[in-house]
């Protein structure tokens, strides 16, 4: 578990072909505790997933500093799909980022287990279903034990039942093993049901427009009546309307 | 359709162009056409002095030299070109003069300048084969999946895992078509570098029944080889290629 502090002083797409310039952020500054639960909202094409890229250490090209509260933090990154490699059982996929031996196997099976995948460790992926792919790039995000957890939009294009069930399965999971998640949605409910804090993004280059601590028992998250009225009293009812229109 | 009968199917086509072959033989009746049992006399007669399995040990072994080096030296140069945009700019137009040289004319260059030495034969031909390696291989290496280096790059996988996980699996179908279209070129042009400059070997030969106008002897290593190629492809290639794809749906 570790502290982040995001500081962007510019992040720019080049021109490409016809598309013009785009400038993602300007002096943009987020600060994560450690243990925090945040939720980036906003709709598509903001710089959430970029955001996620800059943390990761993927994208580079841009001015400022990322920095943690501890040196070489480990980091579990749950991206939008679930880029598992298909040519790769279910259990060697999980232990893709342990060094190889028995103890990693044990590991991985252990994970499986944990995720409800365990039969089916020697499955290849593409004959699982969307749903239990996402468990498995779950279950190999959680087994090096992540001080950062980054989740893009983990749980986007399944039915809402599955998609309850792998949030219950995340809590379940964090519960476990604490760890600093920053997590991208923009479904408003779907904030409100994980979130410890909801940083909502808006406008080109993105601004923080709320930050807002959610402080919601099991029970309320779970209901959806709750849920709606604390996003009425939060002033995140935008944020959900956006969402219908880009979905 | 079943296998058996697919196997029936081949047996019977291949019966009917020895039928043709034999009617051709008796309708032509010249030693310049010998006829099935000609042939097979003649490969009885070369395998019973054992020249048929030598020269065809030592062909295969040539093959198998220049192929392995052509496949590790393209797939290297083809995967660093496909990843690549500057050195795929710089070195590109080298490979397409290399892929346009003449066979012979590397071969010939190669005894020239080597001698008339093994090394000389076997570099000549892994010379041939590796641009069409490196061309094929680049095509896969520059469609590698983005998406699974970024996964790899923030698992932090170590270089070589990262090599033998995530590229390498990605690259296979490219590395089978070249494999087995290397395969068909390399035995060819191994005739060629054995015919020019070697003492042994099926092109050699091939070289000396030529100057002896013995078709039938010809013709029998013609046979022989064939049937060992298909055999390799068979027993090697084609089940590699059903072990490397057992996670496809």
């Amino acid at each position: 578990m570790t502290s982040i502090t995001i500081d962007i002083a510019e992040k720019r797409f080049p021109a490409v072909g016809a598309a013009p310039a785009r400038e993602i952020f300007r002096d943009f500054r987020l600060e994560v505790a450690a243990h925090e639960f945040l939720v980036l909202l906003g709709a598509s094409g903001l710089g959430k997933t970029t955001l996620l890229n800059i943390v990761a250490g993927l994208d580079t090209r841009f001015r400022g500093s990322v920095r943690f509260g501890m040196p070489a933090p480990r980091i579990g990154y749950a991206f939008q799909s679930p880029r598992l490699l298909p040519w790769r059982t279910v259990l060697e996929n999980v232990v893709l980022p342990l060094p190889s031996g028995p103890a990693s196997q044990e590991a991985g099976r252990a994970m499986l287990e944990e995720v409800g995948l365990a039969d089916l460790a020697d499955a290849y992926p593409e004959r699982l279903s969307l749903g239990q792919q996402r468990r498995v790039a779950l279950a190999r995000a959680f087994v090096i034990e992540p001080d950062v957890l980054l989740m893009d939009e983990p749980f986007v294009s399944l039915d809402e039942a599955n998609a309850t069930r792998l949030r219950e399965l995340l809590r379940a999971l964090l519960h476990r093993r604490a760890a600093t998640v920053l997590f991208v949605t923009h479904d408003g409910n779907e904030a409100v049901a994980l979130a410890s804090r909801i940083v909502v993004l808006e406008g080109t280059p993105a601004q923080v427009a709320r930050d807002v601590e959610v402080r919601l028992g099991l029970l309320e998250r779970a209901s959806p009546a709750k849920v709606e009225a604390f996003r009425h009293t939060a002033g995140l009812a935008l944020a959900g309307r956006e969402r219908t229109g880009t979905a | 359709m079943s296998t058996a009968f697919r196997l029936l199917l081949t047996a019977a086509s291949l019966l009917a162009l020895a039928l043709v072959w034999q009617a051709g033989a008796w309708w032509i009746a010249s030693p310049l056409l010998p006829g099935p049992g000609a042939v097979l006399a003649a490969m009885e007669r070369e395998a019973a002095s054992g020249a048929l399995q030598d020269n065809i040990a030592i062909t295969l072994a040539r093959v198998a030299a220049s192929f392995i080096i052509a496949m590790v030296v393209g797939s290297a140069v083809g995967i660093v070109l496909g990843q690549s945009r500057q050195l795929n700019e710089m070195f590109g137009p080298w490979l397409i003069v290399l892929l346009n040289m003449p066979a012979l004319v590397i071969i010939i260059l190669c005894y020239v300048w080597f001698g008339l030495t093994e090394v000389a034969a076997i570099t000549a031909v892994a010379i041939n084969k590796i641009p069409n390696v490196a061309v094929t291989m680049r095509e896969g290496a520059a469609a590698l999946s983005r998406d699974l280096d970024e996964m790899a790059r923030v698992y932090r996988l170590p270089a070589l895992k990262t090599l033998r996980e995530v590229t390498l699996p990605q690259l296979v179908p490219f590395f089978t078509a070249s494999a087995r279209s290397g395969l068909a070129l390399t035995w060819k042009i191994v005739l060629v570098v054995e015919l020019l400059g070697r003492s042994n070997g099926v092109g050699f030969a091939l070289q000396t029944a030529f100057q002896l106008f013995d078709v039938a002897t010809v013709l029998a290593y013609a046979l022989a080889f064939t049937v060992v190629v298909q055999l390799i492809e068979i027993a090697l290639l084609q089940p590699w290629e059903r072990w490397a794809n057992r996670w496809r749906r």
